[in-house]
């Protein structure tokens, strides 16, 4: 079984273009698991590009989403939402919603669910309706007919609220005497709809912090001597926006209450996440209880959970007894969808003058609204080499819609920061920004700390080649209004695995292939890698494999976050298809009159020895099959060599994924207009399954990125605590004419750790974008950006800022 | 969004007859659309104008260019004609909001469109606009808003096409109960100080049936600029039409329209006079471009704008400068 590992030679390294650099090592692999796969130079399907298989039905709409859900005799409904920021409900009336016609049901919240939470409950006057903290927090739903009638129903629902005083402004909620957002300390617990927050951290007003201690580990040596150390230090404050997640398709499900099973469509990235909270809040086995997700419109990290609209929506249709469809609108999405919260980081580095970091000091604080998860110091705790790290993080309560976990949480803000200093480090120095970060991105052995700079050396080097950074000019040194500038930022994220990754394979007896599981194709296209990987193993096409995926009846399947998808349920994948195919050998050698290990499936047939491809094609060999299947169902097994220590209830992986995105920009100084040409992005993810889908979600990563740089931005009125801008006609998106040249050079990296040593790439891709612009704009321009996003009106007046001083 | 009666007339006639009170009228029904979501208009019947022969033409005769208030910002934008003698008009149309909506989205619309003022578009606050008391954006969130004539109501005027028809010296040809008008585009927007919960003179029960602009005198040239945040989808921080008239390299006579700039669009008169009689080249640009934010009185976040105003009018003016027949 799995405990009994054999010792097998991997090659590990990287393929990069025009080269490699690889070795050999030993590998524990368990029996039950295939031999590693060779390097995919060597493979006839995986790591070979192919267009996504749904990509037709997505083009023509034929694709099924939750929004086009609709189920016999459905309902609509819609959210009765607070119109204040903070208040107590004293009271609903019901009675005008009930009586209308086309009402079918109606709901009023009795809990809710996500963000943080008093520690002692009884620190608030106790009331019968849960306490309302921002504009936009659901107080009740109803369901009716149509969505005409649900909109009218709607509108009869009265709210007594009794007003109470309310902030949103970062720095007025800081203040001791502002408003409380809560009127005490504050936990957050884990949920399967998101994670919790470090508990037992003080709390003084609206200020939750300092953490010292994060996920990745606790402070590191001593800073104050390490800046006594220092022979330089650089120092900056930096400020990020709030920006929220502003998926294509809104949060919604359709749910179908019957007595015998609760089926749940949802746009969600985790099936088993959703199905595990309903279980929980219906006290429902989870048996009973069946999540679908066919096709999902985006969620980068803010669909997890069954949210507080889900929990609405199952109530209404058991109290109906009919299917309920509520799909939240853009408006409610913005308010209510999650977001990245804001930050202010103050950064203080030191170095000695060779280059080598002495001290890293970040504190920084941000808000989430009624959330935690503000912080923004991992990336200055992991990226660079340095024995004394200090990360001191706080959140903030406003009054404003929860955060959520947002690509990569925390890493595009703290890398904005920590690449900038890193960068005027460098000038200060009178070193290259690459040269300084060849020098500090070295890895450190520190119990599976994730640092990976093999990877990263190599990516500035090839990087820097393709993007010819060597024409980049000293800052500032353009003579005309419109200036050219050219900036580097790296990134840096980590191996998530989940064990809790299982797919079933099917081969029938006409030749039909199945892979079946309940992850989810968030957008990112693992039913093709799922396909790929099937077909490898069986010497097929991916178009030979059919994929079903979305739905808890099939095996457990991971849940998309961390970038963890592929790297935990491509290997269950291959073990399963192994066995399907041993199997299947076992089943027809006979027939050939060979023995089981003389054969072997390729292009299509099955070969017997070196037979030069005859063989028989593999349709006609499934019809020897003795049984009308063969089916397999396996699982992610641990990384082959063990998971970094030190961090439990997390499969973190040892090693890491990361990239260097290389920016060339034009500022006008006279519109403070900042214009991206040209992005080229080296990243590393492990062995690549689909390069096709993986330079789509690198593109999307710095898309996000320039968008998050240079537009998105929640505006809250200050006065009213309401958004002014929900909607994507005022939160500005980056649009088709705001996409520059981009060119994406991937480093096969081998490390030897699962049967297909696959990672993730969706977080890494927008880590960096932010910080290499900023860098080029400091190069184009000689004046730094220290606040996103960066509009015409910070630029100029930044650019107005360093005349004046110059004067 | 509440239930209505839906009208389609064939006729002028049968249009205004079937705008009784409580009426609205619908073109492309794109900024209705955005009102009744949001909740700020609830007519009792629309009167759709699609049917109705004849608005939706582009012809030069008479006086000069006839538009028909049905014409799609699309067809304008890509009409040799408008590309040609009337360019400003034709750049306007064609950079307004995006290819869908420019598809659908009417010339007449367009100027008659209610400001995109955040404050005024949300329902939870009850403006001057909307007969309340106050303007929100005074002290408020206010980095989009106008930075001239902004002390009453601080929205900017939407339309990027009455920027540059204001420019072109455009008048409007109105039906309505009584009878049939025509009114100079100069004279047709209202200032908050007069109605601020209008923008337009247009009446009740009447309907835009046509827009006349001027044949541009020979030796004239004119442009449009448009700087949003962003290339597509964005509403301008600073637009300007110019119409330039000269006399071989001197500016005979010119016109400078500001439009995000107030709650109406603006002539920059001041600018307008700094050119006059001068050689046209960069120095008396960069003249007139300051001439033309000077008094500019910007709120709290919303100083940068006369920034760029300033660089987009001297743009602005050089461009007509160069696409002088």
């Amino acid at each position: 079984m799995a405990d009994e590992n054999g010792k097998v030679a991997v090659q590990t390294g990287l393929v990069f273009p025009g080269g490699s650099s690889l070795s050999e090592v030993e590998r524990a692999v368990p029996s039950d698991e295939p031999p590693p796969w060779p390097l995919n130079a060597e493979l006839s399907v995986v790591g070979k590009p192919f267009p996504r298989l749904d990509g037709p039905l997505k083009v023509t709409g034929a694709a099924t989403y939750t929004a086009d859900v609709r189920l016999p005799g459905m309902l609509h409904a819609r959210v009765i939402r607070s119109p204040h920021p903070h208040a107590r409900v004293k009271n609903i009336d019901v009675t005008a919603a009930e009586r209308h016609p086309a009402a079918r049901a109606v709901h009023v919240l009795e809990h809710m669910r996500g963000g943080a939470k008093l520690r002692d409950p009884k620190q608030e006057t106790p009331s019968k309706f849960p306490i309302v903290r921002y504009v936009g927090q659901p107080i009740a739903a109803i369901a009716a007919a149509t969505p005409a009638d649900a909109e009218e129903v709607m509108r009869l629902v009265k709210v007594d609220y009794e007003v109470l005083p309310f902030v949103v402004d970062l720095e007025e909620a800081r203040k001791p005497d502002a408003p409380r957002v809560f009127p005490g300390a504050t936990e957050q617990p884990a949920t399967a709809g998101g994670g919790g927050a470090v508990p037992n951290v003080p709390q003084q007003g609206n200020v939750r912090g300092p953490t010292k201690t994060g996920p990745l580990g606790p402070p590191r040596g001593d800073v104050e001597k390490g800046f006594e150390e220092a022979e330089i230090t650089v120092e900056n404050t930096f400020r990020t926006a709030v920006q929220t997640h502003s998926a294509l398709e809104t949060h919604g499900v359709v749910a179908d209450w019957k007595p015998e099973v609760l089926t749940v469509y949802a746009s969600t990235q985790g099936t088993s996440t959703v199905r595990d909270e309903l279980a929980e809040v219906f006290g429902l086995p989870k048996g009973k209880i069946r999540v679908v997700t066919e096709f999902m419109g985006g969620g980068f990290g803010s669909k997890f959970g069954i949210g507080n609209f889900g929990v609405l929506a199952v109530h209404l249709s058991k109290k109906a007894s009919a299917p309920v469809r509520l799909m939240l609108d853009r408006k409610e999405e913005h308010v209510n969808g999650g977001n990245r919260p804001s930050s202010v980081q103050r950064l203080r580095v030191g170095a000695k003058k060779d280059g080598s970091l002495t001290a890293i000091h970040l504190t920084s604080w941000g808000t989430g609204g009624t959330a935690t998860g503000a912080g923004a110091g991992n990336v200055a705790k992991n990226m660079y080499a340095c024995p004394n790290i200090l990360i001191e993080e706080s959140d903030v309560f406003t009054n404003a819609g929860p955060a959520a976990a947002f690509r990569a949480p925390g890493h595009p803000q703290g890398a904005f920061a920590l690449e900038q200093v890193i960068d005027e480090l460098a000038e200060k120095l009178g070193m290259d920004p690459l040269a300084l970060r060849d020098k500090i991105d070295i890895d450190e052995d520190l119990g599976g700390r994730n640092v990976d700079s093999a990877a990263r050396r190599m990516e500035r080097k090839i990087g820097s080649q393709k993007f010819d950074w060597a024409r980049r000019k000293p800052a500032g040194s353009d003579r005309g209004p419109v200036k050219r500038g050219l900036g580097v930022a790296q990134s840096i994220w980590y191996r998530f695995i989940d064990l809790d990754a299982s797919c079933e394979v099917r081969l029938l007896r006409d030749g039909t292939v199945e892979v079946l599981s309940a992850v989810q194709d968030i957008g990112t296209g693992i039913r093709t890698a799922l396909a790929q990987v099937v077909a490898e193993e069986l010497g097929l096409q991916p178009k030979d494999i059919t994929v079903r995926v979305g739905d808890t009846a099939f095996p457990a399947g991971v849940p998309s976050g961390g970038s963890r998808t592929t790297g935990s349920i491509t290997p269950a994948a291959r073990n399963a298809a192994h066995e399907v195919r041993r199997r299947f050998l076992a089943d027809v050698a006979a027939s050939m009159g060979a023995r089981p290990e003389a054969l072997s499936l390729k292009g299509g047939k099955v070969l017997l020895g070196d037979d030069g491809g005859r063989g028989i094609p593999f349709r006609s060999a499934a019809a020897k099959l003795k049984t009308e299947q063969i089916t397999a169902s396996r699982s992610r097994a641990h990384d082959y060599g063990g998971f970094a220590p030190g961090r439990p209830g997390m499969n973190m992986g040892i090693g890491g994924f990361g990239g260097v995105q290389f920016a060339e920009v034009t500022v006008d100084t006279e519109t403070g207009i900042i214009k991206v040409e040209r992005v080229v992005a080296v990243h590393d993810c492990g062995r690549p399954i689909n390069p096709l889908a993986l330079e789509s979600q690198i593109n999307g990563g710095i898309l996000q990125g320039i968008s998050y740089a240079l537009y998105e931005n929640r505006v809250l009125d200050r006065r009213a605590g309401v958004q002014l801008n929900p909607n994507f006609e005022q939160y500005k998106v980056l649009g088709a004419r705001e996409v520059p040249a981009i060119e994406v050079l991937l480093l096969e990296e081998y490390q030897g750790r699962s049967s297909t040593d696959a990672g993730g790439i969706g977080e890494p891709a927008t880590v960096p974008t932010a910080a290499a612009l900023a860098n080029a704009v400091y190069n184009a321009t000689g004046v730094r950006m220290t606040e996103l996003p960066m509009t015409p009106a910070r630029v100029l007046t930044a650019l107005a800022a360093a005349r004046k001083g110059a004067q | 969004m509440n239930r209505f009666a839906w009208v389609t007339p064939s006729t002028i006639e049968e249009a205004v007859g079937a705008l009784e009170p409580g009426a609205l009228v619908k073109a492309g029904g794109i900024d209705l659309m955005d009102l009744l979501k949001e909740g700020l208009i609830a007519p009792q019947r629309l009167v759709n104008l699609r049917a109705v022969e004849g608005l939706d033409r582009i012809e030069e005769k008479d006086e000069g260019l006839h538009v028909g208030p049905l014409v799609t910002l699309a067809r304008l934008a890509a009409n040799p004609i408008v590309q040609g003698r009337y360019r400003a008009l034709a750049d306007a149309a064609g950079h307004a909001a995006t290819p869908q909506i420019r598809n659908v989205a009417t010339v007449g619309g367009n100027l008659l469109q209610r400001p995109r003022c955040w404050y005024f578009r949300s329902e939870a606050f009850v403006c001057k606009k909307k007969g309340g008391g106050r303007c929100y954006a005074h002290g408020g969130e206010n980095a989009y808003h106008a930075i001239m004539n902004n002390k009453t109501c601080a929205a900017v005027h939407p339309s990027a096409t009455a920027t540059a028809l204001l420019a072109l010296g455009a008048k409007l040809r109105i039906a309505g109960p009584t009878d049939a008008r025509e009114v100079p585009l100069e004279t047709f927007f209202v200032a908050p100080e007069v109605d601020v919960m209008r923008e337009n003179a247009l009446g009740a029960g009447e309907i835009i049936t046509e827009i006349v602009i001027p044949y541009p005198p020979s030796e004239a040239g004119s442009a449009y600029l448009k700087q949003g945040e962003k290339e597509s989808f964005d509403w301008p921080l600073a637009e300007v039409a110019v119409l330039l008239e000269r006399d071989g390299n001197r500016c005979k006579r010119a016109i400078i329209v500001l439009g995000a700039a107030g709650p109406v669009p603006v002539r920059a008169r001041t600018a307008e006079a700094a050119l006059a009689d001068k050689v046209i080249d960069d120095a008396t640009a960069r003249a007139a471009a300051k001439a033309a934010v000077q008094g500019a009185t910007p709120l709290e976040q919303n100083a940068y704008k006369v920034t760029i105003f300033e660089a987009i009018v001297r743009r602005t003016i050089l461009a007509a400068r160069g696409n002088t027949a």
